[in-house]
């Protein structure tokens, strides 16, 4: 039994080995970083780059070329499609305040809650908002604890991510 | 839009026509003169039945910096991948992340979404909002320590544009790189309003 019988096929798996590797790295990141925008990044660049390497393998790998069309079609539209999807959930997390502000060392952009509830020790969790909403309101409506319990990273213990 | 002739409408549709086009051929994955006409009907009923609006402006392409910013990009991706990789699987997780607004100096909605497009796959950085009327992009940028990295990463934001706008802006936005980025224009219509 032996599948690797040229030099290409050794490239091409090695291809395939990496891209995968990228992509579990990118489900990683899922779990390990702290908030939505953190994890959009995980999300978006280990993944497209994984995709395209096992695309590379596959392309190497199968012969045909109506195959490598399709590989190909595959690649362009990962690299398209996924930084637009990122965009999108990290600008409505971001603008529903879906943010947690210990977390960011600026915020230029000004949206996410600062300021008083964070000294107060609420740590300016305030979950789902419109970005509108006035800023300097009590503590932040129940709905910050729910989401907390949903968030998978919640529930790693204390190696789980730190900054 | 003024009365266009059909044939000039033909004339900015061809792009999309040609890319609907080219897509169906590779889906089908060979080359014949019936999946050429075929490609054909089927762009011009996508075009005519689900109408996208011009894209003003349209592109030019210089080869040699078109060339350098997609070198440029493949490098960057593979690094930033790397980074993203080794920040997700080290023991220590990520530092802090910061959020900040970098004044661009283009003023095209095609150069604008290739910048946005590129800022989000290389190193550190994600388009979190774009304020269209001012120019501005909001960045979000992975694990940042200190000042220096922010200030390094406002830089290197201020250079993918540069390589974009090289690449396929016309005379006039390159020549715009090099002047002072405009003030917030106060005099616009659309009131104080941000990009929906």
């Amino acid at each position: 039994m032996n599948d690797f019988d040229s030099v290409a096929d050794w490239i091409a798996a090695a291809f395939l080995l990496v891209g995968a590797f990228l992509c579990l790295t990118a489900g990683v990141g899922l779990l390990r970083f702290p908030d939505v925008l953190s994890r959009m990044h995980a999300g978006t660049k280990p993944q497209v780059m994984g995709v395209l390497l096992i695309m590379i393998g596959g392309a190497i790998r199968l012969t045909g070329w109506s195959v490598t069309w399709m590989l190909l079609l595959v690649a362009v539209f990962q690299l398209i499609t996924a930084p637009v999807n990122a965009h999108m959930v990290s600008r409505i997390a971001y603008r529903r305040r879906h943010v947690a502000p210990e977390h960011l060392f600026v915020d230029e952009l000004g949206v996410a809650p600062r300021g008083a509830e964070v000294q107060a020790g609420e740590r300016g969790r305030r979950g789902d908002e419109p970005a509108d909403a006035p800023v300097d309101q009590g503590p932040g409506p129940t709905v910050a604890e729910d989401d907390e319990a949903e968030d998978p990273a919640a529930d790693e213990p204390a190696g789980g991510p730190r900054r | 839009m003024t009365v266009d002739s059909p044939l000039r409408r033909l004339r900015l549709r061809a792009p999309l026509l040609i890319w609907l086009v080219l897509i169906w051929n590779l889906l089908w994955g060979t080359w014949s003169w019936a999946n050429l006409i075929t490609g054909v009907l089927v762009a011009l009923t996508v075009t005519v039945v689900l109408p996208l609006p011009v894209v003003a402006g349209g592109a030019r392409i210089h080869p040699l910096p078109a060339l350098y910013l997609i070198g440029h990009f493949l490098v960057n991706l593979t690094v930033s991948s790397a980074q993203v990789a080794w920040q997700t699987l080290r023991p220590s997780g990520i530092r802090q992340s910061a959020v900040i607004r970098v004044q661009l100096r283009t003023d095209s909605d095609l150069l604008l979404s290739i910048i946005s497009q590129n800022l989000t796959l290389v190193p550190g950085s994600m388009v979190l909002d774009l304020d269209r009327r001012r120019m501005a992009l909001g960045v979000h940028v992975l694990d940042v320590g200190d000042e220096a990295d922010v200030e390094r990463q406002r830089a290197e934001v201020l250079a993918t544009e540069r390589r974009v706008v090289r690449a396929f802006g016309s005379a006039e936005d390159i020549a715009r790189l090099d002047q002072e980025p405009p003030q917030e224009r106060a005099t616009a219509p659309a009131a104080a309003e941000p990009t929906r």
